[in-house]
């Protein structure tokens, strides 16, 4: 086990990967000289352009500020036989790419009748919460959970940043990972060495009995604090990380859920259309009658964000907001005046 | 350059398939039996048969709406291309594509795009494969006049262009995007909008003349697997028919004189009368050739005819490698 910060674990996993296959590049902008963080490969942030001495220019590769040709040659790459990772820096600029992401990236496999497969991972990364204002801070995610043909991981702890970039590195299906740069400095002791996490199967953070808190993302540590709070007033949460919305590990959700029998989502992204309004969906659809309270997202609200850290901190979901909508849904009265809260 | 009459042949063949193939397609069209449209290459055939025996069987190549003519030049059978275009399960994608987005893994054909100017950065990426792998395989990407103003493609030629990728930019200028002549939306001259990104370019004036093609297109690729870098190439040529089949706009947006004229320079004819002329085929030949290439079409049309549609759980086949419940 060693000490190892989100971000170093992303290089990891990708330097590993490097060496395990010949087939894995990496290109995007100013990756030749590390200038986010992720081409070093160890334990953090290694100090300038690590993987190009390494692998060497023919495998890391600077690319022109040109996000439609990255994504898209990476495409045409992964359906030839590379194993490309885009690393795009700021998920705002996947905008630029969106007619490869969604009619190539994400339809060829399937308009070609199986004949191509995309094995390629575009990672970026979500800087909200950090004064960018609103051409950087997007969490776009959801827009792509839309889209079939793509799958989707959001890491929010350094092991799961290492284990599911390496599985999206080896899997034959095209990737995007979004990271969230209010996590890069989070350490945690990790696996030493080479390790996967699969796609789709959700982590329980914390176990509890009164209340299911699905987490996405930088919420996950929010929704930790919000639960130790919640436990000084005798309320005991679970907290579920998805890991990857496409695809979603559903049944975890729902296991938990009618354990709890109660369900508030903790979602960065914005409240229309979310990943935390799919769950919801899901969840009233499918285990409805273990439901004793109706379900609370906690979301960004429908608003772009704002420069001044003054009125930006207030959007995202927090602990407090996360630690109010469980009080609510745990004291919510359902049928003939029956406290919901304890079984 | 000199090359076999066996390759002379093969050239006026695959021009046959195309044409015959189209003028079947879109008597199907016509008559209800293709599902809505299809863009016919007839009066191109030279353009895309020169460009793709430019390449070698296992060079890479994507294309357009304008479809068919693209894989078939490149060597793809019909039977499986024809299945496609009435969307039975034997089709080349297995009906999920369509007309406007066959592939042909087998011979290189790595996707026609329905997208304008989309498939662009694909056969970029398949070049900086090549490149990388050292597999000595050469791309080129078919594009129209009206592609020829997409964002992605500059994007395309500059990387291929720093990265020294091998690989062909092919304009297919018929002087229509739509109904939008290309001179009243297009400023300059198309290949020389190559000169700023420091690779080659140049304009085919006959594009109609497959040999022409072929010489200018060789060169490219030439260049383009010694590790040269890209090339743009630009072909003047003209659609007989409309945009697409069945299409019916209230203007005439093409002149009487002006089709009259490139009428006159039919790219089958003119290369039938050049293999007669320079004593390479007979007539006996030529008409032997023309009857097997109408007897293959017909069994592709056949071959469509006789299969199955796919089955309804094929929609939701090849989303992923794997399956998955998705969100459900
Ligand atoms: C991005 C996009 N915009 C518009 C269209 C509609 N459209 C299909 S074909 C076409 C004309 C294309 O012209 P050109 O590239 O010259 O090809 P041609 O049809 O002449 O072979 C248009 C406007 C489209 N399919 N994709
Ligand atoms: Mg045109």
């Amino acid at each position: 086990m060693t000490v190892t910060s989100y971000l170093g674990a992303i290089g990891a996993a990708q330097r590993e990967a490097m060496e395990a296959d010949e087939r894995v590049i990496i290109i995007g902008e100013d990756v030749e000289a590390n200038v986010y963080g992720t081409m070093g490969g160890g334990k953090s942030r290694a100090d300038k352009g690590d993987f190009l001495q390494m692998f060497g220019s023919n495998r890391i590769r600077n690319t022109p500020i040109s996000e439609e040709i990255m994504v898209g040659a990476a495409a045409g790459a992964a359906m030839t036989g590379l194993r490309p990772i885009v690393d795009l820096s700021y998920s705002t600029f996947l905008y630029m790419a969106m007619d490869q992401f969604i009619n190539q990236v994400a339809k060829s496999r399937y308009m070609f009748g199986g004949q191509a497969s995309l094995p390629v991972v575009f990672r970026s990364a979500m800087f909200y919460g950090l004064s960018t204002a609103a051409h950087h801070s997007d969490r776009p995610y959801p827009m792509f959970m839309n889209v079939p043909g793509l799958k989707i991981m959001v890491p929010a702890s350094p092991t799961d940043a290492k284990g599911l970039l390496r599985t999206a590195i080896d899997m034959d299906d095209p990737v995007l990972s979004f990271e969230a740069c209010l996590l890069w400095g989070m350490k945690e002791d990790i696996e030493d060495g080479e390790f996967r996490i699969p796609f789709g199967v959700a982590r329980t953070v914390r176990q509890g009995t009164d209340v299911t808190i699905v987490a996405i993302s930088s919420a996950v540590p929010q929704a930790v604090l919000a639960a130790q709070i919640l436990e000084t007033e005798g309320i005991s949460a679970e907290i579920i990380d998805p890991r990857t919305l496409v695809p979603l590990d559903s049944l975890a959700i729902l296991n938990s859920v009618a354990r709890t029998g109660r369900l508030v989502i903790a979602d960065p992204a914005n409240r229309t259309c979310g990943a935390a309004a799919e769950i919801s969906a899901i969840v009233s659809e499918l285990a409805f009658d273990c439901l004793r309270a109706p379900i609370i997202r906690v979301t960004t609200p429908d608003t772009h964000i704002p420069f001044s850290p003054a009125i930006e901190k207030q959007l995202y979901p927090d602990s407090i907001k996360i630690a109010e909508a469980v009080r609510k849904v745990t004291s919510a009265r359902i049928g003939a005046g029956a406290p919901a809260r304890r079984n | 350059m000199t090359l076999a009459n066996d390759i002379l042949l093969e050239m006026q063949r695959r021009m046959l398939r195309i044409r015959y193939f189209d003028e079947r397609a879109s008597k199907m069209v016509k008559r209800g039996e293709i599902p809505g449209t299809v863009h016919t290459s007839i009066g191109q055939e030279a353009q895309v048969v020169g460009a793709c025996m430019a390449l070698s069987e296992i060079d890479y190549m994507t294309g357009n709406h304008r479809s068919h003519g693209h894989p078939i030049g490149k060597g793809a059978q019909l039977g499986p291309l024809m299945a496609e275009l009435v969307g039975k399960a034997t089709g080349v994608c297995g009906g999920k594509g369509g007309s406007m987005h066959l592939a042909d893994f087998k011979v290189g054909s790595l996707g026609e795009s329905g997208i304008v100017g989309s498939s662009i950065p694909i056969a970029t990426g398949a070049a900086l494969s090549s490149k990388i792998l050292g597999t000595g395989r050469v791309s080129l990407a078919f594009f129209g006049d009206g592609a020829a103003n997409q964002g992605c493609l500059y994007e395309a030629m500059n990387l291929a262009s720093v990265w020294e990728l091998p690989i062909v930019f092919l304009c297919e200028n018929n002087h229509y995007a739509l109904s939008t002549p290309a001179h009243t939306v297009t400023a300059g001259v198309i290949a020389e909008r190559a000169a700023g990104f420091n690779m080659p370019g140049v304009r085919v004036e006959d594009g109609q003349s497959v040999l022409t093609v072929y010489d200018a297109v060789r060169a490219a690729v030439d260049r383009a697997r010694a590790n040269k870098g890209p090339s743009l190439v630009e072909v003047m040529t003209y659609r007989f028919n409309e945009h697409s089949e069945g299409l019916r706009l209230a203007t005439d947006y093409r002149n009487a004189a002006e089709k009259e004229s490139w009428l006159k320079r039919d790219p089958v004819k003119m290369f039938r009368s050049y293999l007669l002329d320079n004593g390479i085929a007979d007539a006996s030949i030529l008409d032997q050739l023309e009857a097997e290439v109408l007897a293959e079409v017909e069994d592709a049309v056949q071959f469509a005819e006789d299969s199955p549609y796919p089955e309804p759980s094929v929609a939701f086949k090849d989303i992923y490698t794997e399956s998955f419940g998705g969100t459900q």
